[in-house]
């Protein structure tokens, strides 16, 4: 067994130096009734080249030759070789959480750099280490806004992620904070009128997507201006983090606290998940955040270096008190997303952003063409909603060709306008125009 | 701003030359600064087409909605990034660099076949809101996942959604939470023994439970007495972690279990340390109700400088129907995910944005298939060798506060070195010199100035020797020259690191003109 380096003689050894006669003795602290007797009912072993055949076997039957037309919180977009070979640096990838700065300055930097990163693109003061994911930074925003603002209802506009709604929702059953729902209106942004009249004296927080979850730049100002006047706070999320490359920073716009994934920037879509969430926040807020902070420091020669700090919010010392009971976060992703980053850069960042903005520009236009229109007149990045017809009919006919068409509104919003033939699709970098017109084309031939 | 030459002034720049006050790069050991602080206007590592002429964003989107700038992105060719995080790399310790005992984190060798697997465009281009027929190979993985590891812990069914340990424990919670709610009564707290991980009592507060601590007995178990004092019928459930992080085996756990559910409670299995029972024995088979698992530490998922993790959670059949969603299901030959609360009445909801952290699966499943059954248990078998072979060569030279046995971590502490005013901390550090990553040190906090080393089954005898070497020259520096070993680190790129400075003035980002001093 390659990983096992134990020879016969090695476990002989081994055994005589501890004093026992065999391997089982060394378990006799279980107690005999509670050991297995049998072996474990498990498929039988492989070696490499039939497990590699095995896995491709499985691969084999995901159908990728297209890059989907589908977003909602997922973004094909092309991730340069260069960032999974830095990827692979052994030293990164097989380090764990820095515990010991000393012997992990190189995991340390690259975490200071992915908080800078998160601040600069959100215009807020500082940001963590990274979370799970958006949904669960959803989530923990708005627990932090109940504990800054000791209030316990939670406002969040129909047009934020329907899955981190969802995960919104679970979380805040266990703590009994409220959950209020504001609607959106036709235009496809968060109905202010109806935010105004949910928003009040018992708030925490008022939660919007920027860009929402139908593809709309939604009215973030105006909902922190709301937010504001009430002193509660306002969390915008980001799933499409692109955009934040066009779009004015949530941080300008009145954002308190800015979550959601940096899953475009060098993560590989992988069946959702593993994705790096990002948390951002004000300067005043931040020994109530959750998760890990690296801190620039010196050593005892003066040198910058850096450490994990502000830990007397974490669980490991603060135990039940802790602002969370995050722990490993999602390194290796934020570390994906840092190089690429750093590989984009201000030029390269504006102009993905622009061509992302683009090619669903050529989308829409093909669509029409198509005689699919939009359903939301909102502008957006770079995704919308097109009335298809019958869109899961369309998501049907397309899978048949190996094209992931888009997702069907009427999963999460049923009651929509027009919601048989809502389809939400996306256009990225990899959607050069012939295969945008390949898509309209397809979408037409709807009964 | 530009000066002629095309660099960026030194105010934007910042002070890259406080990274290197020490006289900067040594040999092959590189000084490098942030990104922020290097590069030139113009420059870049994208390669990307134009984007389509004449759709200028201004005509949709409100100027006041436009990001005017996007001052402060670094501006790098792709060799310079190449060359920056290869040399951040190189000041890093990981398993590929040399032996990691990590108490409590099963820091083993990541597997490149895993790695090579994950990548395969299959997997990794998928989009999870793909057609079901279109995904058929993810589906089917991630139910043969589910039942290995139903079958590795001996319980009924599996979730694969949580993203890491915590997030485990969080669901493994609600889903306790919601069991005792459906029969009318959710309790008010958690029994958590007093070896636990921190995340426990931090888990069941972010559920509202109430923590209860226990304090483990003399020999570092839990007796059944001080569960039996503590239980009452306002106990939702109990947390156990088995082995517990002093590597020690409950031993009274079958009769804990009992005395729980006899109170209507239920037994939570922290299965952080899952590696040392490995096809030897099965939680499930104990009286636990519920336990996740960690696959970044068990089953060799990189644990890439701070996750990404995931935390599955296993559970009886009684609590099977309060599972997060999705759950992975399988009718006639054909695979599909169950994401609608109106199949799964008493889920406790979705945890996560998808499905979890299927890139973690795919890793997780090729170990598995490679190991077998029997691969599954030599694992546990070897790594409890292992820790047992360090337990008895370290044993006369640090003090080993609790005599019952070690399964797959053991737990000394400092007391021998403290007359020569020597600690813990210094022991770790000083075995940095020595090119090894230092255990987990101050946990668990039963102990005083505890060092718990947890070697995993893939490291060698030799490995486990050197190590045992420098651990004893260590201890026989505590004693003649104490005050070397107060500062070390000497060899690495850098010293001790001033960690009081770094909370009290927090630098938590690159701003312009950084100083750091």
């Amino acid at each position: 067994m390659r990983y096992h380096p134990h020879t016969p003689e090695d476990v002989r050894a081994m055994l005589d130096a501890i004093g026992v006669k065999s391997v089982a003795e060394l378990f006799r602290s279980i107690p005999e009734p509670l050991r297995l007797a049998r072996p474990l009912d498990l498929p039988p072993a492989l070696d490499e080249i039939s497990l590699l055949a095995e896995l491709r076997r499985l691969a084999g039957r995901n159908d990728t030759r297209h890059p989907p037309f589908a977003g909602a919180g997922a973004y094909p977009h092309h991730v340069p070789p260069v960032v999974d070979q830095l990827l692979l640096r052994g030293e990164l990838f097989t380090a764990y959480t820095p515990y010991q700065p000393e012997i992990s300055q190189g995991t340390l930097q690259a975490i200071f750099e992915w908080q800078t990163f998160v601040a600069l693109l959100t215009a807020l003061d500082v940001s963590n280490a990274s979370m799970y994911d958006g949904a669960t930074a959803t989530a923990e925003a708005a627990l932090m806004a109940a504990r800054i603002t000791g209030r316990h209802e939670i406002v969040v506009s129909e047009a934020v992620h329907p899955e981190y709604r969802r995960v919104l929702a679970t979380y805040l059953r266990a703590k009994h904070d409220a959950l209020v729902t504001v609607p959106f209106g036709a235009d496809g942004r968060t109905d202010l009128a109806a935010l105004e009249r949910a928003v009040g004296a018992a708030t925490a927080c008022v939660i919007v997507g920027y860009p929402n979850f139908f593809g709309i730049v939604d009215a973030l100002p105006e909902a922190a201006a709301i937010a504001r006047r009430a002193g509660a706070l306002t969390v915008s999320v980001t799933a499409e983090a692109v955009a934040l490359g066009l779009l004015q920073a949530p941080g300008a716009l009145g954002a308190d606290v800015a979550v959601g994934t940096f899953q475009s920037f060098g993560n590989p879509l992988s069946f959702g998940g593993p994705a790096p969430g990002f948390f951002a926040t004000r300067d005043a807020y931040v020994r109530q955040m959750p998760g890990r902070i690296c801190g620039a420091t010196v050593d005892t020669q003066g040198r910058r270096g850096f450490v994990l700090t502000l830990s007397t919010r974490e669980q490991h010392i603060r135990r039940e008190k802790a602002t969370s009971n995050i722990c490993t976060n999602s390194g290796l992703c934020a570390l994906a997303a840092t190089i690429h980053l750093a590989l984009l850069g201000r030029s390269g960042l504006a102009d993905l952003a622009r061509l992302n903005h683009g090619r669903a520009r050529l989308l829409r236009d093909a669509m029409r063409r198509a005689g699919c229109d939009t359903v939301f007149p909102g502008p957006i990045f770079n995704e919308q909603v097109f009335d298809v017809g019958d869109a899961e009919a369309v998501v049907a006919r397309l899978a048949r060709r190996g094209i992931v068409a888009g997702a069907p509104l009427a999963r999460w919003y049923p009651d929509a306008p027009r919601a048989k033939g809502a389809l939400l699709c996306v256009a990225t970098e990899l959607h050069d125009p012939e295969l945008v017109e390949l898509f309209a084309r397809e979408t037409r031939r709807a009964p | 701003m530009t000066d002629p030459a095309g660099r960026k002034p030194s105010t934007e720049r910042g002070d890259a030359s406080a990274a290197s006050a020490d006289g900067a790069t040594r040999g092959l050991v590189h000084e490098e600064p942030l990104l922020f602080e290097q590069g030139a206007r113009g420059r870049t590592g994208a390669s990307l087409p134009p984007a389509p002429a004449g759709l200028d964003p201004a005509q949709e989107i409100p100027a006041a909605l436009l990001r005017p700038s996007l001052e402060g992105l670094p501006e790098l060719s792709e060799l310079e990034v190449v060359r920056h995080f290869t040399r951040l790399s190189t000041w890093n310790h990981g398993i590929d660099t040399g032996f990691y005992p990590l108490g409590s984190c099963t820091m083993k060798y990541n597997p490149r076949s895993s790695e090579a697997l994950a990548r395969l465009p299959g997997f990794a281009d998928l989009h999870p809101l793909a057609p079901p027929e279109l995904a058929q190979g993810a589906l089917e993985l991630m139910h043969q996942l589910e039942r290995a590891l139903s079958e590795i812990a001996g319980f009924d069914a599996t979730t694969l959604a949580p993203a890491a340990g915590a997030h485990g424990e969080l669901c493994g919670l609600m889903i306790v939470r919601a069991w005792h709610a459906s029969r009318g009564n959710p309790r008010k707290k958690i029994l958590v023994p007093d070896t636990a991980h921190g995340t426990n009592p931090a888990s069941s507060a972010l559920n509202g439970y109430a923590v209860v601590q226990l304090a483990s007995g003399p020999d570092g178990r839990l007796t059944p007495e001080a569960v039996r004092a503590a239980m009452d019928e306002d106990v939702a459930a109990i947390m156990i972690t088995n082995p517990n992080t002093l590597g020690i085996f409950e031993g009274h756990v079958a009769e804990i279990a009992a005395i729980v559910h006899a109170r209507g409670g239920l037994v939570y299995g922290d299965g952080a340390n899952m590696n040392a029972l490995l096809g030897v024995a099965r939680p499930g088979d104990m009286g636990f109700d519920v336990m996740q698992y960690n696959l970044h530490k068990t089953f060799a998922t990189p644990h890439g400088g701070g996750g990404p993790g995931s935390g599955p959670v296993a559970v009886k059949a009684a609590l099977a129907p309060f599972l997060p969603l999705p759950v992975v299901v399988k009718e006639g030959a054909t695979y599909r995910l169950v994401t609608d609360a109106r199949e799964r009445p008493q889920t406790i909801g979705r945890l996560r944005e998808f499905w979890g952290n299927f890139g973690m699966f795919v890793r997780a499943w090729a170990l598995l298939r490679e190991y077998g059954p029997e691969g599954v248990r030599a694992t546990g078998e070897l790594a409890v060798l292992n820790a047992n072979y360090l337990r008895a060569r370290l044993r006369d030279t640090f003090h080993l506060p609790y005599e019952a046995d070690s399964l797959h971590e053991v737990v000394f502490d400092d007391q021998r070195q403290q007359a020569s005013g020597v600690s813990t901390m210094d022991v770790a550090k000083a075995l940095i010199d020595h090119g090894f990553h230092p255990p987990t040190i101050y946990f668990p906090l039963v102990v005083h100035g505890a060092l718990m080393i947890e070697p995993t089954e893939t490291e060698s005898k030799e490995t486990l020797d050197g190590f045992v070497a420098a651990m004893r020259e260590i201890a026989e520096r505590a004693r003649t020259d104490p005050e070397a070993l107060r500062a070390a680190p000497l060899l690495p790129f850098r010293g001790r690191l001033d960690e009081t400075r770094a909370a009290r003035k927090p630098v938590l980002r690159w701003r312009p003109g950084m100083k750091v001093e």
